[in-house]
């Protein structure tokens, strides 16, 4: 059975944002992810479940190369982002995050106001006059949904708020430069539970306009929030589904025993 | 079959806690040995320091032995020496540090300046007193206020590189990648992001650093030497403070002893201003 989705004709519309195609990755000589192919939806929630150390975070990170940072750790295979790979040597980092944000597991607000947190991406990107800079962190901050909370004090500093505050500012300052792909990593396991439902109800808003892949523990909010589930397990991709046919016919043995918590 | 209730081992428990009580004692006592020390110090200080107060001192320069005077000259100097040693030792120290911290790493110059600036670090001020005092003193003909400034500077930059390299270690790395995930390249996350998160530590450790070249003496009797009138020149030898402090305290003229002891109390109460203003800093940082 499927779950009715009113004005969504989902498999028709669905066009690849993102393709990973036979994607490696190594910790040194360990090697963490062993030939994922998969496409991630435009416009669509893609959530990525599995045990800790399956690879999901890794692969992740990948997507916006956060580890260029680790001389360590490298890939190999095509993450291909309109016709490009951006594994390759010669992808400018800078315009590739630009295109790429990503939101981490604790809220990083920088040490300045609420305003230069969310401006301080966009400034890094583009030359805006001051009113239009104005108009773009308001932007940003509605789309967050935060700016009802905000709107009085964004000279203050972005470590006063609450844990959920500052996470949701991190995704406003994601959201500001206007990328096409957001990633989200377990954004609300050092959340409490009112803040973590704010942010699924920001991630089911936000693929209207951006294409969304998040890590999660939570397989609930995996359900809830995605459209597309890919269940990985020992650096394996082991199912990529929709998340309906994930969760509710699992065609593999190991998604299901996961799922149903019977090991993980 | 096995009693629930726990036996306990009475005479063991008696020993643990007669060992805790007599640890207890053995710092309770060394504690009151360093405190009662720093009060009788500070106690001397406050009061022959109060008692030779007076508004000449900042008016007048050091006087004749047998005449008024004050210490205006020592005083201009000392801020002079200070002042120029801190503008130039402060950049150097904070970019050594950035260095250490952000782009060396564990490469082996990193590891080599660490293991240079720990040696410095430690090294006693007379010895590098000596070393600019061969260096620059001997080639440039005479003792001078810049030879004052390098050998301070030079005191400084260890103490600016360790705390700044430590304070730029303590940000988390989750901040350094978020500003790297939104496209910054390395200079400006260090700049925007991690220099400013560590703001208040680095502040405190220059003021400390500030702090501890204050009172320094030694050096400057190789290099600033002294002089008994007033002069801004750093070409020329130059007042300052400690120096003065050094030779009036020696001397046998009562006036010029208790000059010295007026001196001893701007320093330190300069130095304390400096350690609480650090503390401020820190705090309010830490509460933010």
């Amino acid at each position: 059975m499927e779950f009715e989705r009113v004005g969504q004709t989902r498999h028709a519309t669905e066009e690849p944002e993102l393709r990973i195609k036979n994607f490696n990755f190594y910790y040194g000589k360990f090697q963490a992810i062993k030939n994922v192919n998969m496409d991630i939806h435009r416009r669509r929630v893609t959530a990525f479940i599995g045990p800790s150390g399956c690879g999901k975070s890794t692969l992740l990170r990948a997507i916006n190369r956060m580890y260029d940072l680790y001389p360590a750790q490298r890939a190999d295979g095509e993450l291909m982002l309109d016709g490009k790979n951006i594994l390759d040597r010669d992808i400018n980092l800078t315009d590739l995050r630009a295109r790429v944000g990503m939101v981490f597991q604790k809220p990083t607000p920088f040490p300045m106001s609420i305003y230069d947190n969310v401006a301080f991406g966009v400034n890094l990107h583009e030359r805006l006059s001051r009113s239009d800079m104005d108009d773009r962190v308001e932007w940003a901050i509605k789309k967050a949904a935060l700016w009802g909370e905000v709107k009085d004090k964004l000279r203050q500093s972005g470590m006063s708020l609450s844990g959920g505050q500052q996470q949701r500012l991190c995704i406003a300052r994601g959201i500001a430069v206007k990328p096409q792909i957001i990633l989200l990593d377990e954004p609300t396991s050092a959340l409490d539970p009112i803040s973590t439902t704010r942010i699924e109800e920001l991630v089911a808003d936000l693929k209207q306009e951006f294409t969304i892949a998040i890590v999660t523990h939570n397989m609930q909010q995996a359900a809830r929030v995605s459209d597309y589930t890919a269940f990985m397990y020992l650096g394996e991709l082991v199912e990529f589904d929709s998340t309906d046919n994930v969760f509710l016919k699992p065609k593999k043995k190991e998604t299901e025993d996961y799922i149903t918590g019977r090991f993980g | 079959m096995s009693a629930v209730i726990r036996t306990y081992d009475v005479g063991l428990r008696n020993r643990r806690s007669l060992v805790n009580k007599l640890a207890l004692a053995l710092s309770l006592v060394a504690m009151a040995i360093g405190i009662a020390a720093l009060v009788w110090i500070l106690f001397d200080v406050v009061r022959l320091g109060i008692s030779a107060l007076s508004p000449t001192l900042f008016t007048q320069d050091t006087p004749a032995p047998g005449s008024a005077g004050g210490l205006r000259n020592a005083i201009v100097g000392s801020l002079l020496l200070v002042g120029l040693a801190t503008l130039i030792g402060t950049p150097i120290g904070v970019l050594a540090g950035i260095y250490l911290a952000e782009y060396g790493a564990r490469s082996w110059l990193a590891d080599a300046t660490r293991f240079v600036n720990d040696i410095l670090l430690s090294a006693p001020s007379i010895v590098l007193g000596l070393f600019v005092y061969a260096v620059f003193v001997t080639r440039t003909g005479g003792f001078s206020g810049w030879a004052g400034v390098i050998v301070l500077a030079l005191l400084m930059i260890p103490v600016i590189v360790r705390t700044t390299e430590n304070m730029l270690l303590l940000v988390p790395n989750t901040l350094r990648e978020a500003a790297y995930a939104l496209g910054c390249n390395k200079w400006k996350v260090i700049m925007y992001i991690t220099l400013r998160a560590a703001r208040s530590g680095v502040i405190t450790g220059i003021l400390l650093a500030v702090a501890r070249i204050t009172g320094e003496t030694a050096p400057l009797l190789f290099t600033a030497l002294s002089n008994q009138f007033f002069s801004a020149n750093l070409n020329a030898p130059i007042a300052n403070l400690p120096v003065t402090i050094y030779k009036f305290a020696m001397s046998p003229y009562a006036d010029w002893v208790s000059l010295a002891w007026a001196g001893v109390f701007l320093i330190t109460m300069g130095v304390l201003a400096l350690n609480i203003l650090a503390r401020i800093f820190f705090r309010e940082d830490q509460q933010r």
